[in-house]
């Protein structure tokens, strides 16, 4: 799963600074980036680039890892054991993917430590979307063929981004992001050909889940202050209205194909646009998500800080059996 | 129908699948990272265990009954795990403690049964005996790291073993159902493993600085279907779903 580059300040449209870098290292810099080679960490870059890097990747892995969170909430009340099986399957993927980001940004000189207590302290954000409860089995269908679909909107061009670990964690990750997906639409095509009741929950899922899909993809690109930057960089490779629409444009013929309704009256096919017109995006909402006011935010912070420190004392004792067992390896 | 062994499997198989249920309560809480990717593998196998074991109890029963009706529409009387594996996580110490100590009983019967006369169980066996022996070693690689960690950690993991070695003697007892199976060479007499069992526990928590205490009233009857209160409430979530919608097929 997915965040967008949620800056703490992208409510109020402040750019981030550029610092003042060597004008002949950046312009090298912006060569290289320009011709779409890699950036790998031991090479030079700017500080603006490696601060931006940072922030996005780590979003990213928070992304991953409070991701775990809502569809954890269904794990033990599976329905199916080939269910349960494929969900503990896939939250694992998500802690897997977690995992690789943390250490991909770790190669831009910080530590998981760091940006896991700027999680727990609120200056790190995550997608909004975790912050949306899982309230029925459904749900867990939505977020593979909705949360995922958006995800891999996202994801399969930063398979080609300037960073190379990042690039290179993308790849695998874009893959695995893809079984989710075909599984949660799978998921939904049972429910939708199940009983009443399961139809319903379909539908529910979808009502629920649509809108906080469509924030997926961040502010509107006239509120998104570091786009430009961030695209010249090849940080990012499309902008996220532009992402929006085609992520519109694929799941509008596929919510048909379940036979369920998209909760949006002006949803219709633009023929002279070739793309779905849709309402606009109840964009305070976004902002209040982001700021940390989403319906689960403080439960699901409550929930990694607790899984943090009730966690304390056993990473405290296997560093301290590894401290232990290294010095009696070299007194050997 | 060969009422023996369909309860012989039903015991195998709940076995595994009341533990994956514990450990799927861990998803999203471990101490870090690499830990949850170890308890989800740890679950997987589990569940996997679970569904061969139990499909294939309901081929032995002929009455239909697959898989997902015995896990979701059996009432805790009728299930047959021993009560080790259905006592909440507690703390990591405790869980750590509860895996360990069923892991290497169960590796030493997988082990056994991989020569059962029953070709199918014995290929069953086969498989899981590969993954418990990986359950056996991570767990006591745990019981060993947090016994000789801090001082903290060694109290919680002394803790985790006494509060669970009252369960011990119920995974090595034989009631009616098992002697007529190890007559026929189909089930394993557990208490040929006990040996190897207490050889394997005493040197791994010697290791941990750790020691086992004397042994209590053995608590037992979880076979028969006499639970701890725990059981019934750890099935009434994971069955809520089948049970609401009992027309439904997820």
């Amino acid at each position: 799963m997915y965040t967008t580059e949620l800056d703490k300040k992208a409510a109020d449209s402040r750019v981030v600074e550029v610092g003042i870098d060597d004008p002949q290292q950046l312009a090298r810099f912006e060569a290289r980036v320009a011709a779409d080679d890699f950036i790998e960490p031991n090479d030079w870059m700017p500080e603006t680039y490696r601060k931006t890097l940072v922030r996005q990747m780590s979003q990213h892995a928070h992304s991953e890892i409070v991701g775990m969170l809502p569809e954890g909430n269904w794990l033990t009340r599976a329905p199916s054991l080939s269910r349960k099986a494929i969900l503990l399957a896939k939250i694992q993927d998500e802690a897997g993917h977690g995992l690789y980001l943390y250490c991909a940004a770790e190669t831009l000189g910080v530590s998981r430590e760091q940006m896991i207590d700027a999680l727990h302290d609120g200056s790190a954000k995550y997608s909004t979307i975790f912050n949306y409860p899982t309230l029925n089995w459904a749900d867990i269908g939505a977020i593979g063929w909705l949360v995922d679909g958006a995800a891999i909107m996202n994801q399969v061009p930063l398979q080609r981004t300037s960073y190379g670990p990042y690039a290179r964690a993308m790849v695998r990750i874009c893959k695995e992001e893809s079984f989710h997906q075909r599984q949660g639409f799978e998921l939904m095509m049972h429910m939708v050909n199940g009983t009443p009741d399961q139809r319903e929950m379909a539908q529910d899922a979808l009502n629920r889940f649509w809108w906080p899909s469509l924030m997926m993809f961040g502010p509107p690109d006239d509120k998104s202050p570091n786009t430009e930057r961030s695209m010249r960089w090849r940080i990012k490779r499309d902008t996220n209205d532009d992402l929006r629409q085609k992520f519109v444009d694929a799941t509008v013929p596929q919510a048909e194909l379940l036979g369920l309704t998209v909760p949006d009256p002006n949803l219709r096919w633009n023929e002279e646009r070739g793309h779905y017109d849709f309402s606009p995006i109840d964009w305070e909402e976004f902002y209040a998500v982001v700021r940390g006011e989403g319906p689960v935010a403080q439960e699901r912070m409550q929930a990694r800080r607790k899984a943090w420190d009730d966690g304390a004392w056993v990473r405290e004792a296997a560093a301290s059996y590894e401290t232990k067992h290294a010095s009696a390896r070299i007194a050997a | 129908m060969d009422k023996a062994l369909f309860e012989y499997l039903l015991r195998l198989g709940d076995d595994s699948l009341v533990l994956a249920q514990r450990l799927c309560e861990w998803s999203s809480r471990a101490p870090t990272l690499e830990v949850d990717l170890s308890l989800s593998n740890l679950g997987l196998d589990l569940v996997g265990q679970a569904q061969l074991l139990l499909g294939y109890a309901g081929e032995v029963e002929g009455q239909g009954r697959d898989e997902d009706r015995l896990a979701y529409h059996r009432d805790a009387e009728e299930y047959r795990n021993c009560l080790l594996v259905e006592q909440p996580n507690g703390d990591f110490a405790q869980t750590m403690a509860r895996h360990f100590l069923f892991s290497i009983y169960r590796e030493l019967l997988l082990d056994e049964l991989v020569g059962s006369s029953d070709t199918r169980l014995a290929e069953i066996a086969a498989k899981a005996v590969k993954e418990t022996r990986y359950h056996a070693e991570l767990a006591s690689d745990w019981v060993i790291r947090l016994g000789d960690g801090t001082e903290e950690s060694h109290r919680r993991m002394q803790d985790g073993l006494d509060w669970f070695w009252r369960f011990v003697d119920e995974m090595f007892a034989v009631d009616e159902v098992e002697r007529v199976l190890i007559e026929r060479g189909i089930a394993v007499d557990p208490a040929v493993t006990r040996e190897a069992f207490d050889a394997r526990v005493t040197q791994v928590v010697k290791s941990a600085t750790l020691e086992v205490k004397p042994s209590t009233w053995p608590q037992t009857g979880g076979r028969q279907g006499n639970h701890t209160e725990h059981l019934s409430t750890m099935l009434a979530e994971m069955q809520v779903l089948p049970r609401r919608y009992p027309e439904a097929t997820w």
